[in-house]
């Protein structure tokens, strides 16, 4: 097998990515970690102490927080369960045999590639704002009183806008799974007299709950850190009605210049962030050994 | 009378996934379309018909400078990305050819660095920036590129890796290759897909990153994500600009992201679904 020459050469060829990814997380999350027991606004930088638990204690009893905390859920789950739901529809409407499957693809899948403020600026002025909007345009073609989407549903907003974002990654993921499914079995149930949706749930969603876990877990982990959606839309507002975790610690540390406030929240979303990585591990880590 | 309804059915299926999938691709379309009307018209009603003015395209750039912000994405996505391929294609081929016991584990530490969320770090980073003068600089956002999509490109690439057989190394180690020759005559050749592709995902990848690029950078080094978001707060009646600049923005990376949609799944999910 390997040589131990091989071995040494092997790890100096690791070397510089694993340095640099050690660094890359380390030293940040250290300083995070120290700032948070500091008492330190970048406003009066001479005045740094040492806070204790006091910036924790503020970011848990600020009543944004759990507003804020709240707010990632609805989020996180609300456009989880569109892109899912929607990505298995979608991927059973590309699956079927269809003229110009190729150019549909490409349509269903273009909006990922949509840089995030230009998606969210487009659904903003053009498609979801109350005067010039085309939901607007819609709604007085029947008669009715257009809705001010950002003012009134803020959340619900955002929600659309990046399920629409992350819609095609779903879709993309499903169909492919979709496509890897036995022919053979699909026929064998179909001369069986399984009808559709029996095929479906005994054969095709026991297929795709592999995929559908990874779609779950990685879209979590983007999802959690939406940030420039929310930016160019609703500014976390009204009041913080879409201000997700995210938003609030950036809101803390960029525009209250508050670094120990900033790194407390930064370090609850760090733990949170690693619940949700513990079960994406163990699922890509199955793979692995495959 | 079966081959009937199969016609049949295709087409209602068909007919049901077009009209899906112009919805879902309604919003960029109707973007594109903006961009061809004059100001008065994009807020005149809905309209699929733009009067064709290229004005929006040129006041863009006279007024804007939309070449820079441009320049600046180009530089920082093809930088970031060459960046993280250096680093990343010998670590993957360790990986791949020379196995231990705890490359699984190096891997999978990898893949938690992407977990960890960039706003727990953006007090640090933007302070160290700040003492070390890389704020606003092309620089500064290229080492941040390159460092949060390095270990997609690192896992994208061993999945590919993996993939090329160890018995050629072998074959060409029993001929009395070097180490050296075997990299640049054996392997290289068949590795060049997965890194052509490996490379495309991270042009995206790096193209659309909208967190550090909008925290890091102000003027000189803005890529388009930081210009377009600045467009937020409106003022005046400005849409069929900024739809050309919007248009301008995405078009280049959409057409390299038709061309990639294998590798996107392969990417994305670290080699978890192909």
């Amino acid at each position: 097998m390997a040589t131990q020459n091989t071995k040494t050469l092997a790890r100096l060829m690791m070397a510089p990515s694993v340095i640099a990814l050690l660094v890359w997380m380390v030293i940040p999350l250290s300083m995070t970690l120290y700032y948070s027991f500091q008492n330190y606004n970048l406003l009066t930088p001479q005045n740094v102490s040492f806070g204790g638990f006091f910036n924790y204690q503020y970011f848990y009893t600020d009543p944004a927080f759990f507003t804020a905390i709240w707010n990632t859920l609805i989020l996180v789950v609300g456009v989880l369960g569109i892109t899912v739901i929607g990505g298995i529809a979608i991927g059973l409407l590309l699956d079927q045999p269809i003229f110009g499957q190729g150019i549909v693809r490409i349509l269903v899948i273009s909006p990922f590639f949509v840089m995030p403020p230009v998606a969210a600026l487009i659904w903003k002025n053009m498609i979801m704002h109350p005067s010039y909007g085309v939901f607007a345009d819609i709604a007085r073609f029947f008669g009715v009183q257009p809705i001010d989407w950002f003012a009134q549903y803020p959340l619900f907003s955002v929600i659309v806008i990046v399920a629409w974002q992350w819609l095609p990654f779903a879709t993309l993921i499903l169909l492919t799974a979709l496509q890897s499914l036995d022919g053979e079995q699909k026929e064998a149930a179909e001369m069986d007299g399984a009808n559709f949706v029996n095929r479906f749930i005994y054969l095709t969603l026991p297929h795709l709950s592999r995929a559908i876990t990874v779609v779950i877990l990685i879209q979590t982990i983007f999802l959690l850190g939406i940030y420039a959606e929310i930016l160019v839309t609703t500014n976390g507002g009204p009041g913080y009605a879409s201000t997700n975790l995210t938003f609030l610690i950036y809101r803390t540390a960029r525009l209250g210049y508050d670094v120990g406030g900033g790194a407390a929240g930064g370090i609850i979303a760090v733990v949170l962030a690693n619940i949700v990585a513990f079960f994406l591990m163990r699922a890509v880590g199955k793979n692995l050994d495959k | 009378m079966a081959r009937k309804t199969t016609t049949q059915s295709k087409i209602v299926w068909t007919v049901i996934a077009w009209v899906v999938a112009l919805v879902i691709f309604f919003p960029i379309l109707y973007a594109v379309i903006t961009s061809f009307k004059t100001e008065p018209e994009a807020i005149d009603g809905f309209s699929l018909i733009p009067s064709g003015t290229f004005e929006n395209y040129i006041t863009v750039q006279t007024q804007r400078d939309y070449f820079k912000p441009f320049m600046n994405s180009v530089v920082l996505s093809i930088g970031s990305t060459i960046l993280a391929l250096i680093f990343a294609i010998p670590a993957a081929w360790a990986m791949a050819f020379a196995p231990t016991k705890r490359t699984k584990d190096v891997l999978m530490w990898m893949l938690s660095t992407k977990m960890m969320p960039a706003v727990a770090v953006l007090l640090p980073i933007y302070i160290l920036f700040r003492n070390f003068g890389l704020l606003d600089t092309r620089i500064g956002l290229t080492i941040m590129l390159t460092l949060i999509n390095l270990p997609i490109v690192v896992w994208m690439l061993y999945t590919y890796f993996r993939e090329i057989p160890g018995e050629i190394l072998e074959a060409a180690r029993m001929d009395g290759a070097s180490l050296w020759k075997e990299i640049v005559y054996v392997l290289t050749p068949m590795a060049v897909p997965g890194i052509a592709s490996t490379l495309l995902l991270n042009i995206i990848l790096a193209w659309n990153e909208a967190f550090w690029t909008i925290q890091l950078s102000t003027t000189n080094a803005a890529p388009l994500t930081a210009f377009i978001a600045s467009f937020s707060s409106p003022q005046g009646l400005f849409w069929a600009k900024l739809s050309a600049a919007s248009t301008m923005a995405i078009a280049p990376i959409l057409i390299l992201g038709w061309f990639s949609q294998k590798q996107l799944v392969r990417g994305l999910t670290f080699g978890a679904v192909k």
